[in-house]
């Protein structure tokens, strides 16, 4: 297992060495990426500034889930975004060469590449999230720090996972993969607000189906000291990240279905 | 004239091949619209002070969003930039035809196809199922659809001022990723201009961006009186003539740099 | 016990139907017609260690997919296999480190990568201690005279360069079997000769069996003694490469370079198979007529200006395998 990581870490650095080849691009790409990303948050500036308040959270409570859910999906594209390049690699055959190499498949599509310009979009989470911490009248405890941390590594997993099963379908059809955007990028819009505010129907395929709710809504309950209105005991509030990791290892479980499918079907 | 249709319709030729790509695309862009006017109802909800647009306003604001989303998404066309950092741009500029004009074009070529393709469906979506309203009157129709060709000139002389920047290479590349998205933000993409903090308001109303989104959508809404409207379409009109003639000049001295440096 | 045993292979590829014109496509995007291709209708055949085998056939014969088999990246739909004492698409790692595999046309090198650079990545992939990897690494070089090309980007190799790293790099793990698979394709005169010799000293100082599929007749005249054709799912033919020619045809043929662009050939033993300006190609029984009285009789009644007699080539038994001719 260690191993396992050593030859990642080796394969990573490969594609760091050669995206720092073009150190200027490299720079102006985070910069971008930064901007782009970091005007979502200027926008709800603004609403605030307008509205005052969303209900019963304040801009400062938004903004922690904001800061969240943005550095997860940082690390998440960062790492998973190997898994991109898979749909090309099963239309022209280069799938083949990976499963001729004595390792499994998921490793070497995700030492493909650690896209570092993604640091833009999380340097502009953590901006936010320090802000809020620190704006933000809760009392912090090593318990809180802990499940703020731990959110942020549950949401990484969803996101990862969430790739990967976009990567999958690859194997099935080449077409729609644009679909599962809607619930990626449409999954950060969403979760950038609590969840509370939306219709019913949104919230429940954001808790059950692809529960973006396990590391924002429900842990900050804990951060923030509130009671939930729907009843939630205060023990999920902390466990609740740890769903976005089971997330991942599920995921990680269709894939190997969509490999054997391959394996049986040719391309 | 006869070439810009051809391009038009290749495009929505090829657009409509990718049938799938472009069902879920519409599907991704309906989903996100129906975010935004969540969120919007939300905050709505949490106040009971007047606002400078009505909710019902912004509903339909967010889908005329959807709909006319191309206008802000930007990038720089990929075989510009090939050709301007391969240098092979030199042999376009040698040929005896406006480069500028030729670009400008181009970019409203590859522009109205998939504005036309995305817009039908989505008006025809949004207004039976989620709440969008049609203008108040015929006259405010027309001097919408004014008002959006105007737009849509705007964005190109915008796009093409961002390839012309691309001959002052790493710095022009940097800026063809951030000004989209301030565009996106100034123009009221994000949130209508309307909403923005009153101090906001003169430095927003000045600059060229409005005239892509925000006046061509409230024109639509009819939240803008009649007798204000030739102003703003002047504004837009003015705003498009003084960047063209920047991107005609940038574009002159970016081939003598090109001539200059070697390429 | 055999390096590799296969028995009654099959393997059928549902291919998708496209249906012509507009309106089909339309039709397409509701309900997909598919129809049932059976690219291995039960092959059979064993390889002992140690052999230099080629496997050939027509494009489309079922090749490709009987290596994706052996190699484990393929399950078949029925029949038995073993490679190395394992089934190896139930034990894809197990099976895979312990073969090469070289493909013609695509390569297994990192595109942006120094060679060397590939070549250390693989060395780790492969879990090759790092001694054996060192050994491996130099001798090869040496072998196929890398030297200079190690520090090169692969993008920035030729062909030729990359075949040569290519089937180095399938080598360093040291595989007790390899399969390649038009290895000498687009290579230059001077360097198809010296990958062949590299090969058959591979097999023969070496041991390692090897399993060649190509279209190029010369490499398996050169390398393989042993030759299995396939041809629509279907194994032809399984032995030595005389026995082939043998079996399909003893037939002869000659061929005549007329000093007339316009003369007429005509025999009763020889039949005219085609023909070029002033050659001529004729076919004839050698147990019928000799091949010298044929050429005896034929230049006593034409002008002549060169001939000579050789063996149909590989792609005519081949073809003969089938009931077509090649010409």
């Amino acid at each position: 297992m260690r191993e396992a990581f050593r030859l990642y870490f080796r394969y990573i650095g490969v594609s760091i060495r050669s995206q720092m080849q073009y150190r200027a691009s490299f720079l102006m790409l985070s910069a971008g990426h930064f901007v782009a990303t970091g005007i979502e948050f200027l926008g709800m500036w603004v609403l605030f500034d307008r509205f005052r308040s969303l209900g019963e959270w304040s801009l400062r409570e938004v903004a922690l889930f904001y800061g969240i859910v943005n550095i997860a999906f940082a690390i998440a594209e960062a790492v998973v975004r190997g898994f991109d390049t898979f749909s090309w690699m099963v239309k022209s055959g280069e799938f083949d060469r990976l499963l001729l190499r004595p390792r499994s498949t998921v490793l070497q599509l995700a030492g493909q590449e650690l896209q570092l310009m993604r640091v833009g979009r999380l340097l502009q989470g953590v901006f936010v999230l320090f802000w809020a911490a620190s704006a933000l009248e809760v009392v912090w405890s090593a318990a809180k720090l802990a499940l703020v941390f731990a959110s942020v590594v549950g949401g990484a997993c969803l996101f990862g996972g969430l790739f990967v099963l976009q990567a999958t379908l690859a194997f099935w059809t080449t077409e729609t993969l644009e679909i599962v955007n809607t619930v990626t990028y449409g999954g950060v819009e969403t979760a950038q607000y609590p969840l509370t505010i939306y219709r019913r129907w949104f919230r429940r395929f954001f808790t059950f189906l692809v529960p973006l709710a396990s590391f924002t809504y429900l842990p900050a309950l804990a951060i923030l000291d509130r009671t939930s209105a729907y009843g939630v005991p205060a023990f999920v509030a902390w466990a609740a990240p740890t769903v976005g990791v089971l997330f991942l290892v599920v995921s990680f479980q269709v894939w190997k279905i969509g490999v054997r499918h391959y394996r049986s079907t040719g391309s | 004239m006869r070439a810009y249709w051809a391009v038009v319709s290749a495009r929505l030729r090829m657009l409509l091949q990718y049938r799938a790509v472009a069902l879920a695309g519409f599907g991704t862009q309906v989903f996100w619209g129906l975010i935004r006017v969540m969120i919007f109802d939300a905050f709505y909800r949490s106040t009971n002070a007047p606002q400078p647009m009505t909710y019902e306003d912004v509903v339909t604001y967010v889908w005329l969003g959807q709909a006319f989303l191309v206008l802000i998404l930007w990038g720089v066309e990929s075989d510009i930039r090939q050709m301007i950092r391969s240098g092979t741009v030199a042999y376009e500029l040698l040929r005896p035809l406006d480069l500028y004009t030729f670009w400008f074009s181009r970019s409203l070529a590859t522009r109205s196809a998939p504005m036309l393709l995305r817009a039908v469906p989505m008006f025809v979506v949004a207004g039976l199922c989620f709440g969008m309203r049609p203008p108040p009157s015929l006259a405010f129709a027309v001097l919408w659809v004014i008002a959006t060709v105007g737009a849509l000139f705007l964005a190109c002389a915008l796009t093409t001022l961002l390839s012309i920047s691309l001959f002052w290479t790493i710095s022009g590349e940097g800026l063809a990723r951030i000004v989209p998205s301030l565009v996106a933000i100034l123009s009221g993409m994000i949130v209508p201009l309307p909403l923005f903090p009153d101090w906001a308001r003169d430095a927003l109303d000045f600059l060229p961006f409005r005239g892509l989104v925000d006046v061509p959508f409230r024109i639509y809404l009819g939240h803008i009186p009649l007798e204000e409207i030739a102003p703003l379409l002047f504004h837009q009109a003015m705003w498009t003539a003084a960047i063209v003639l920047l991107g005609r000049w940038m574009l002159a001295r970016g081939a003598r740099r090109l001539v200059v440096q070697g390429g | 016990m055999s390096l590799i045993a296969v028995e009654n292979l099959v393997k059928t590829f549902r291919v998708a139907e496209h249906a012509p014109g507009m309106w089909g496509a339309l039709r397409g995007v509701l309900r997909r017609r598919y129809r049932t291709v059976r690219a291995l209708d039960g092959i059979s055949f064993s390889v002992e260690p140690g052999e230099l085998v080629g496997y050939i056939g027509p494009n489309g014969a079922g090749k490709s997919t009987t290596v994706k088999i052996l190699a484990g990246i393929l399950v078949p739909d029925s029949g038995r296999c073993e490679v190395l004492g394992r089934v190896p698409w139930k034990e894809r790692i197990a099976t895979v480190s312990r073969i090469g595999v070289v493909f013609g046309q695509r390569t297994q090198l990192w595109w942006d990568l120094p060679v060397i650079e590939s070549f250390d990545l693989l060395g780790d992939i492969y879990r090759v201690p790092k001694a054996n990897y060192r050994r491996a690494r130099d001798e090869l070089v040496a072998l196929l005279d890398l030297e200079p090309l190690l520090d090169v980007p692969v993008r920035q190799l030729s062909l030729g360069q990359r075949m040569r790293c290519d089937i180095a790099a399938s080598l360093l793990h040291a595989p007790s079997l390899l399969y390649l698979d038009e290895p000498t394709i687009g290579l230059d005169a001077v360097l198809k000769p010296a990958v062949r010799e590299f090969l058959l000293r591979l097999n023969r100082e070496r041991g390692v069996t090897v399993i060649l599929t190509t279209h190029d007749m010369d490499d398996i005249e050169a390398l393989c003694t042993r030759v299995i054709v396939i041809g629509q799912g279907r194994i032809l033919s399984d032995g030595a490469l005389e026995d082939l020619r043998a079996r399909v045809t003893r037939e002869r043929w000659l061929i005549v370079d007329l000093v007339d662009a316009d003369g007429e050939i005509a025999d009763p033993d020889a039949a005219m198979m085609r023909r070029e300006g002033y050659r001529v190609h004729l076919r004839f029984d050698p147990d019928r007529i000799s091949a010298a009285a044929l050429i005896n009789r034929i230049t006593a009644r034409h002008a002549v200006r060169d001939l000579f007699v050789q063996n149909p080539p590989i792609e005519e038994i081949i073809a003969r395998l089938y009931g077509k001719s090649w010409q």
